[in-house]
């Protein structure tokens, strides 16, 4: 079963067709990654995907719905959430509430019920909490909880943003270079989790340039180079592909 | 919980203790300028939580305070008698108007200040709505600026409105009557009461906004603040969050224009001035941008130094070199919360660690 479906998208900034024509399905429960060389327009695909920025035509239908022109809360809302390529934690906040935004879109405390304490919030902030430790606990995190997230290393930074993501419950995590800034002991860490976090029924897509870690963790592979998608096949058979080898290495090789 | 409320607890036994001070010396006049203070502070904390927990800056909300006091002003002083009609009958008919004599023992049908007090703060919750929603898509100096116009337009308008007193502003407004027969007013046989009254509200309005820093929504504005599009990627509906706050505390400061109005007897265009709101971000940067507690002492102690005449001809410049002083030495406030972490972490740093780092 499609979970998400891209159709045919594009995006112009200026002079520079960011992406053209892209399409490519995620099946839902399966790992996809999407790889290409720097500046081929990957993180640009991610935040057409999640509403950051609007296709300048083409279809995104997720979960059976259009979503192409939706604002990013509105997507992560409908169950898709993602992470950054550059780690965006909340300063000033611990990594309990960095975890606890993520129950956001789970609870519905708003202004005047917050303000006024009501008895409802009580019990909502106590799930939240729960829920929210449950999670640090299945990523080794729990230790930390009290401490300030961005004075983490690096290397544990990436996982509380992951697990920030995961305190949605998304349906589809979309997650920017996860294994950027890691060392290989962390990155092997990074592919387990992934692994595990499609285990538990999360579909994945990922854009990434480790390729060990690409090829060891995904179901298929979409290569784009210039706004272009060149190929999209198993990752055996991308390791194969001419065409990705002559982008990725040049027309000599 | 009991931590949230306990400086409350602290903070109201201060004010008791001022008052018997005030009481044992002799010296209860001070209490004027206090409950005046108290009003200030009304609006200081409803800017801190705009400014230091949304993240969002206002140089306009003098306007606010302003749009509230003119409107409960002109309510409660226009003689409808004057102005007879369906409309005056109507509104005679369903209670909202009162007969009163004024000074000269002329008989005058006024607004009531409750009704007067539900249009003046309705008003600042509609002009917030519309100014918020498009000036707070803008960030950072752009929004200062535009916030800022804001404050201009109104003050130029009560400026040149005539049955707004133009320069004079409004005079002879009536003291706001409570349930319990108790009259916001300044005579100073109503003084002790009114100081309670007026920082019974402040408490009040500072339980709201600490429960609310302490909410779900006190942790979506934190992360609206501190890194806008990953709130926005977790679902957090991120200009929704900036108008609410936005228009919170507009109301915050239209409540506190209105009361002071009716305390003072009356308003004039300096409240609606651009030092106004240069003196209310000056207050909210001193106290530490994001402590509520710490904006609040510092309106305590600087509207009240001000309000006693301390600060002489000099009373806007020193605010202005307050906000100076504080951007360029202290930009977290005097009040540093990690003040003490500090401390402990100079005190327990050790030559080990440090190197190991």
């Amino acid at each position: 079963m499609t979970l998400l479906s891209v159709r045919g998208i594009s995006k112009r900034f200026g002079g520079l067709q960011a992406v053209s024509d892209l399409s490519f399905d995620v099946a839902a429960g399966s790992i996809k990654a999407l790889i290409g060389p720097n500046g081929a327009g990957k993180t640009t695909i991610f935040n057409l995907i999640s509403g950051f920025l609007p296709p300048d035509c083409g279809e995104i239908v997720f979960g059976g719905a259009e979503i192409h022109g939706m604002s990013s809360c509105e997507v992560a809302a409908r169950g898709m959430v993602r992470t950054f390529q550059h780690i965006r934690l909340f300063p000033k906040m611990t990594v309990l509430e960095n975890i606890m935004v993520g129950r956001h879109i789970h609870s519905r405390a708003g202004f005047l019920a917050g303000m006024l304490n009501l008895p409802f919030t009580w019990g909502e902030e106590r799930r939240i909490r729960e829920k929210s430790f449950e999670i640090m606990e299945l990523l080794g995190i729990g230790a930390h909880a009290g401490t300030e997230a961005i004075s983490l290393a690096y290397g544990q930074q990436r996982v509380v943003e992951v697990g920030r993501a995961l305190a949605c419950e998304p349906k589809l995590l979309l997650l920017d270079e996860p294994a950027a800034g890691l060392n290989m002991r962390e990155t092997n860490e990074m592919g387990r989790l992934i692994s595990r976090i499609r285990e538990m029924g999360v579909t994945v897509l990922l854009v990434e340039h480790d390729m060990s870690l690409v090829m060891k963790i995904s179901d298929e592979v979409v290569v784009v180079s210039y706004g272009e998608k060149i190929a999209e096949d198993r990752p055996l058979a991308i390791q194969k592909n001419r065409e990705v080898i002559r982008v990725y290495l040049g027309d000599d090789a | 919980m009991a931590r949230r409320y306990l400086p409350v607890a602290a903070f109201a036994g201060l004010i008791v203790a001022i008052q018997l001070a005030t009481f044992f010396t002799g010296t209860a006049y001070h209490l004027t300028q206090l409950t005046m203070t108290a009003y200030y502070s009304l609006v200081t904390v409803g800017l801190c939580m705009l400014i230091g927990y949304a993240g969002q800056i206002s140089l306009g909300h003098a306007g606010f305070f302003a749009i509230g006091g003119y409107v409960t002003a002109f309510l409660t002083t226009c003689n409808l008698k004057l102005h007879p009609g369906v409309l005056v009958s109507v509104l005679e008919k369903s209670g909202l108007l009162v007969a009163r004599s004024d000074a000269y023992g002329g008989s005058l049908l006024t607004v009531h200040p409750w009704p007067a007090c539900g249009v003046a703060i309705l008003l600042a919750v509609v002009i917030a709505y519309l100014v918020g929603g498009p000036v707070l898509k803008l960030k950072g100096h752009y929004l200062a600026m535009a916030t800022l116009g804001f404050g201009i337009i109104v003050y130029r308008m009560v400026l040149g409105t005539e049955f707004l007193g133009s320069a004079d502003g409004i005079s002879d407004v009536p003291g706001f009557p409570l349930l319990s027969g108790m009259l916001i007013t300044g005579n100073s046989s109503a003084r002790v009461s009114n100081y309670y009254l007026a920082w019974g509200l402040v408490i009040l309005g500072m339980v709201l906004l600490l429960n609310l820093i302490h909410s779900r929504v006190g942790r979506a504005l934190a992360a609206v603040h501190g890194a806008e599009d990953a709130a926005g990627a977790m679902g957090i509906p991120t200009a929704r969050y900036k108008l609410n706050t936005f228009v919170l505390s507009a109301v915050f400061a239209a409540l506190a224009g209105v009361l002071l109005t009716h305390y003072n007897g009356g308003i004039g265009p300096s409240e609606a001035g651009v030092m106004k709101s240069v003196r209310y971000v000056a207050i909210v940067a001193i106290g530490g941008m994001a402590n509520l507690w710490g904006a609040l002492s510092m309106s305590l102690v600087l509207n009240y130094l001000s309000l006693r005449g301390y600060f002489g001809t000099y009373d806007d410049a020193v605010f202005g070199v307050i906000l100076i002083l504080i951007m360029l030495f202290a930009p977290d406030g005097l009040l540093r919360r990690h003040i003490l972490s500090d401390l402990k972490r100079a005190v327990s740093r050790n030559p080990a660690e440090e190197e190991a780092s």
